[in-house]
């Protein structure tokens, strides 16, 4: 025993700390199940793709599809709608993103990038307010677009929050006009 | 003040108990004995009544447990079928239900009678800390209990609430999809929150507990401020105590049997009796008028600040209205505790109340036109009160002469009272002044 270095680590002192590591990567592991079973199942992340018929839907018209267990919107939207969407300046929007999951993250939120591409009077996203999540009621509020009854947030009629507490633009979700009348979503 | 016993068993068995478990030496040293000060008024006898309201919502609620489904197939129907045919079933609900809104009730008058008293200042920091983690659990129960219904406003309210998550970057969505269980509020959702709603009381009742430990440790304060430093500043908790927390509780509860037995429904809201419907939201989604002043305070910010958005701001906004009465014992720099002598604090004191009764009024408002700005308004002056006004009346408030002690507050000048009258204040009469 070397009394010079009192404080030299003993081999005792290694067994401790390696035994207290493996004692906590234990209790760690043992207490993620116990929080992961909060995630969302196995039948909540089977999430199919939906196909839609849109055939019946005329201008100034709106359906609405349960996809993932929310709303989404699908509106052809009249000649007005678009040409009030068109007229909005950039840089009025609160959100200058696109928010459209089939366009690159940092594209700019023009019209053209909210519609359906090639179709730009088609409007498909998903109906949940970006704030806490309420369901906007449609073709009112100060844009005719959407207003959200919750907390007042209002989106013009491309789906671009302009005013309320809202922080982002209406999500456009992952999909495609597989023909001219279907529609699949997801 | 729990210093020593003067519990004497009475017979053998009694003696034979406390020598090997002192339970009753513990009952009756915290509930009989317990020196009280003797100027305590009616406000003081919310404690007690809180304590009641647990009890009837613990009781009534293991009741509705045994007819209820936590289904979201199942859930809604389950609830009518308690109203109309389970035997006292609509009694049960009813009692529940109300019984949610008089724990708010109690509780508000509790938290104002601390504010307006000091109850808070050293060396009760500890105690009113719990009694601040006691009021997030009872937000966090009576929330999870509103969903159970599953009703329209049972539903929206949860999407709401849990949309909170949301705002926080990066993490938000993860945590919201693991409170949910979902992508949206669905039957995983409410199954959870029974679980949780029917564990959280007992958790309550456990820092209850501590609660009281606390309370017993320092002694109560009283109207006066002053600490007791007597014999004569206090009386024994029975009969004093327990007496006149039996009338208020006696009083309270009347108010609280008239809205069971005669407007059952008047705190609630009618869409909670349309079934959750996951695509249509109702026009006007309001919480339950509990949560009304921190719902206003919610839809204040509408506008963003610097890299926070409006919505991770109104988030924080809310959580901080909260937060911010865990540093009250520290933000209140008056060393004089009650508001009797503090004349400007008095003041802001009912300020506040209003302040607070107007935000609630204007969360139950649609969010439209002057109210976001007149919420903006009322909620820049709730975190001034605490963050600005109380940090600096302190320094600047002359406070009125204290009384010597609780006895000469009570008995008059003329108490035999050894402490010349005039001088500065007494020793403690103001929290801690050695530490400052
Ligand atoms: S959820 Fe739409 S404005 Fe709050």
């Amino acid at each position: 025993m070397s009394v010079d270095h009192p404080i030299e680590p003993t081999r005792r002192d290694f067994l401790l700390i390696a035994t207290g590591a493996v004692a906590a990567v234990g209790a760690a592991a043992a207490i993620w199940p116990f929080i992961d079973q909060m995630n969302p199942d196995a039948a909540t992340l089977a999430l199919a793709s939906i196909e839609v018929d849109v055939s019946q839907v005329a201008p100034g018209q709106s359906i609405t599809a349960k996809w993932r267990g929310r709303p989404v919107f699908i509106r052809q939207r009249t000649d007005e709608e678009v040409k009030a969407a068109k007229g909005a300046p950039l840089g009025d929007l609160k959100d200058p993103v696109a928010r459209n999951a089939n366009l690159p993250s940092d594209a700019p939120a023009t019209d053209e990038n909210r519609a359906a591409p090639g179709k730009e009077n088609w409007l498909v996203m998903v109906g949940v307010c970006t704030h806490l999540g309420c369901i906007p009621l449609g073709q009112s509020g100060d844009y005719d677009g959407w207003f959200c009854p919750c907390h007042g947030s209002t989106y013009d009629t491309a789906g671009r929050i302009r005013s309320g507490p809202a922080p982002e633009n209406m999500a456009i979700p992952p999909f495609e006009f597989t023909s001219d009348t279907t529609l699949r979503i997801g | 003040m729990s210093g020593h016993s003067s519990y004497v068993p009475t017979n053998r068995f009694m003696r034979w108990v406390d020598a090997r478990l002192p339970l009753p030496r513990l009952v009756y040293d915290s509930f009989v004995a317990f020196p009280v000060p003797r100027n305590l008024n009616y406000a003081y006898t919310f404690g007690g009544i809180l304590s009641l309201m647990l009890g009837i919502q613990i009781v009534t609620g293991v009741v509705l447990a045994m007819h209820y489904s936590g289904n979201s197939a199942l859930a809604f129907h389950s609830v009518e079928q308690i109203m109309r045919d389970v035997n006292w079933g609509w009694l049960m609900r009813y009692m529940h239900a109300n019984g949610a809104s008089f724990f708010f009730v109690a509780v508000y008058i509790h938290i104002f009678r601390g504010l307006y008293y000091g109850s808070y200042k050293a060396p009760r920091e500890i105690l009113w800390i719990l009694g601040v983690v006691i009021f997030l659990l009872m937000m966090a129960t009576a929330f999870m209990g509103y969903v159970l219904p599953w009703g329209q406003m049972s539903f929206w309210g949860a999407t709401v609430i849990t949309g909170f998550f949301t705002a926080f970057p990066i993490i938000g969505d993860p945590i919201q999809q693991l409170l949910l269980g979902g992508f949206a509020v669905d039957n995983a959702t409410l199954n959870r929150f029974f679980s949780l709603h029917y564990l959280l009381p007992f958790m309550i009742a456990g820092v209850v507990i501590l609660h009281i430990w606390a309370l017993h440790v320092t002694g109560q304060t009283n109207p006066t401020g002053v600490e007791v430093k007597t014999k004569d500043d206090v009386v024994p908790f029975t009969p004093h105590a327990t007496i006149k927390d039996g009338l208020g509780m006696v009083v309270f509860l009347l108010f609280y049997c008239w809205f069971v037995f005669y407007m059952p429904n008047f705190l609630g809201h009618p869409d909670n009796y349309i079934p959750a419907n996951p695509l249509k939201t109702p026009a006007h989604i309001v919480p339950e008028w509990y949560f009304l002043p921190f719902y206003a305070m919610l839809r204040a910010i509408t506008f963003n600040i610097g890299p926070i958005d409006s919505k991770l701001g109104g988030v924080l906004v809310m959580f901080g209205s909260i937060i911010v009465l865990f540093f009250l014992p520290w933000l209140d720099t008056s060393r004089v505790r009650s508001a009797v002598y503090r004349p400007i604090y008095r003041i802001f004191f009912w300020v506040l109340v209003v302040d607070t009764i107007f935000l609630g009024w204007l969360g139950s408002r649609p969010a439209e036109g002057i109210y976001p700005t007149l919420a903006l308004i009322g909620t820049i002056y709730y975190f001034a009160h605490w963050l600005v006004i109380l940090p600096v009346l302190g320094l600047v408030e002359t406070p009125r002469k204290l009384p010597a002690s609780i006895a000469e507050a009570v008995l008059g000048p003329n108490y035999a009272s050894g402490t010349a009258a005039g001088a500065a204040p007494p020793s403690g009469s103001v929290s801690a002044p050695e530490n400052r």
